[in-house]
């Protein structure tokens, strides 16, 4: 897999109704979808989600394709799951060899687990594929925004996060960079034991380190340079302002929440 | 003379699929010829970087092929290993990959990949370091106590001890004073010379590809434009100025002295030539 596959908090630059929203909303209904999420119980629920999220794609005109790719590292952790939900469910055997046996629960519990982690991250990476980082910081700065009371230093906070987000992919960058040049000399990643391709990360870790030490320090003496004295008095160049549209797609979140906790009462 | 390096029809295409596919390199034969001092010219963003890392077998066509003594890299799995030692890459600023405790370990990694014994990979280490003139006493030193132009002959030292075939530099001369460009270029000559070896030097200073090359290759949007000598790619100046590169300032002066009616010869890219010419110009005067 090369690196540059990797598409954790990548941003899709798009001009659907989607991205358009406003960075808070689609924080807020994000939460609201993975509440629902796990208060999801039933086939029925299940098919509302699905619903739900198929139309939520179809309206921000994100790839399928690469939705699915932001789904292919974490495929393992589907696979054992899926697996571990399939053979350790008690109940109505299906099918048994040996001490693996499969039940009917097994097999509704596998399905209903797999959905649950493909659905999360499908609608958390819809929340980055649509909204740009800066935006992300912003809304979420506003909406933590009361805990500043507390003294919670709340916009330190989502300025880590954003030059975090900001360098994901410049360091990935540097990594392939790195990666390449050693490749270059001979370096070989993907053969021998673990301790062998363990050993043959140094080559990239300590230029890494190194780069991203001097790229902190750069930033640091150019923030200061522009007089960056923290959260205290500054404002933004967008303000933020929630729109009829933002009100709509709230609403809908919270029909879901209470539809999915409906039909969990409801036991359909 | 059959080319030690060539590339057929070679595509290559990021991130397809997604919104940023990008045709980094359309249909580029490109050939480069055993012994000789290549330039690759062209702007940020052209394609020139993507096309030298296909000639060690870094990426992979997306079609196409890249054929090293006429042996397609991608054949078998063992070539392309060999390719990537045949075939030394440095790439910009490379000092951002050193990492071992010592200069020596540093430039011995290569050569150390290469599965050599420990005589000939000290002898290598020690050769490279004398092509790139560093001296004994820094091989014993941390790589990141060096200075900066220090660094730089280190990184490069690190592929020459490869001794590969082929050498390819990519800005090897990006961000040094003109001393140390001066004598990091004079370095790589000698390696050339030498070894015999291939150099395919890669740069958007007209100036420092003029002074050096044999043979200049010119790269716009992907596409090969020009190849020939740097005398013949310079006559294309209005073309060069159109794809944002420009020709040596010798050049243009001497362009404006002809477009002003003085009978001197145009194709001159150096200082030397261009006294040669006022020489003659001036020989035809006093003649006439």
């Amino acid at each position: 897999m090369a690196l540059k596959d990797i598409t954790l908090g990548q941003y899709f630059p798009g001009d659907s109704p989607v991205h358009r929203l406003d960075p808070r909303t689609k924080l807020l209904i994000t939460i609201l979808y993975i509440v629902a999420l796990f208060l999801a119980k039933g086939p029925a629920a299940y098919l509302v989600l699905i619903a739900v999220l198929g139309a939520y794609i179809a309206v921000s005109r994100v790839r399928l394709k690469a939705l699915f790719k932001g789904l292919r590292p974490i495929l393992i952790l589907i696979i054992f799951t899926a697996l571990l939900n399939l053979f350790y469910t008690s109940g109505q055997v299906l099918w048994q060899w040996g001490f693996l046996k499969i039940t009917v629960e097994g097999l509704w519990s596998a399905l209903f687990m797999v959905l649950r982690i493909v659905l999360l991250i499908c609608c958390t990476f819809l929340l980055t594929y649509t909204t740009s980082p800066i935006m992300l910081t912003d809304g979420l700065e506003n909406l933590l925004g009361p805990l500043k009371k507390l003294k919670l230093p709340i916009h330190e906070l989502a300025m880590m996060m954003s030059i975090a987000l900001r360098f994901i992919p410049t360091l990935i960058e540097e990594t392939d960079k790195i990666m390449s040049a050693q490749r270059a000399r001979g370096a070989d990643f993907d053969t021998g034991n673990l301790v062998q391709r363990a050993k043959a990360l140094i080559p990239i870790l300590i230029p890494l380190f190194i780069s991203a030490f001097r790229r902190a320090d750069e930033l640091a003496v150019s923030m200061e340079c522009r007089c960056y004295h923290g959260g205290e008095g500054r404002t933004h160049l967008r303000q933020l302002r929630y729109r009829a549209a933002d009100w709509m797609f709230l609403c809908m979140g919270l029909v879901l929440c209470v539809g999915v906790w409906l039909l969990r009462r409801l036991a359909l | 003379m059959d080319p030690i390096l060539q590339t057929e029809k070679l595509c290559h295409t990021y991130s397809s699929g997604t919104p940023f596919q990008h045709d980094a390199l359309v249909d580029v034969d490109f050939a480069a010829y055993p012994g000789e001092y290549l330039g690759i010219i062209g702007r940020t963003g052209s394609g020139k970087s993507t096309l030298i890392q296909h000639l060690n077998g870094l990426l992979k066509p997306t079609s196409g092929r890249v054929l090293l003594n006429g042996q397609d890299i991608w054949s078998d799995k063992a070539f392309t290993r060999s390719a990537r030692f045949q075939v030394g890459l440095v790439f910009q600023f490379p000092e951002y990959q050193l990492f071992a405790e010592t200069v020596y370990k540093d430039i011995a990694f290569g050569p150390k990949n290469m599965g050599l014994d420990e005589g000939e990979i000290d002898r290598r280490v020690r050769r490279a370091a004398g092509f790139v003139g560093l001296d004994e006493a820094l091989l014993d030193k941390s790589p990141f106590e060096l200075s900066g132009g220090q660094k730089r002959r280190a990184a490069i030292a690190g592929v020459i001890a490869m001794e590969p075939r082929v050498l390819v530099l990519d800005e090897p001369t990006a961000g040094l004073d003109p001393s140390g460009s001066e004598e990091i270029l004079s370095n790589i000559r000698a390696y050339q010379q030498e070894q015999q070896a291939t150099i395919i030097l890669v740069s958007h200073s007209m100036e420092e590809v003029a002074q050096n090359v044999d043979r200049l290759v010119v790269i716009c949007d992907g596409r090969l434009r020009y190849s020939g000598t740097p005398r013949e790619v310079f006559s294309h100046g209005p073309e060069l100025e159109a794809m944002g590169l420009g020709v040596p300032q010798m050049t243009r002066v001497f362009h404006r002295l002809r477009g002003l009616g003085l009978p001197v010869d145009s194709s001159v890219y150096t200082v030397e030539q261009a006294r040669d010419a006022v020489l003659a110009a001036l020989a035809g005067k006093e003649g006439r």
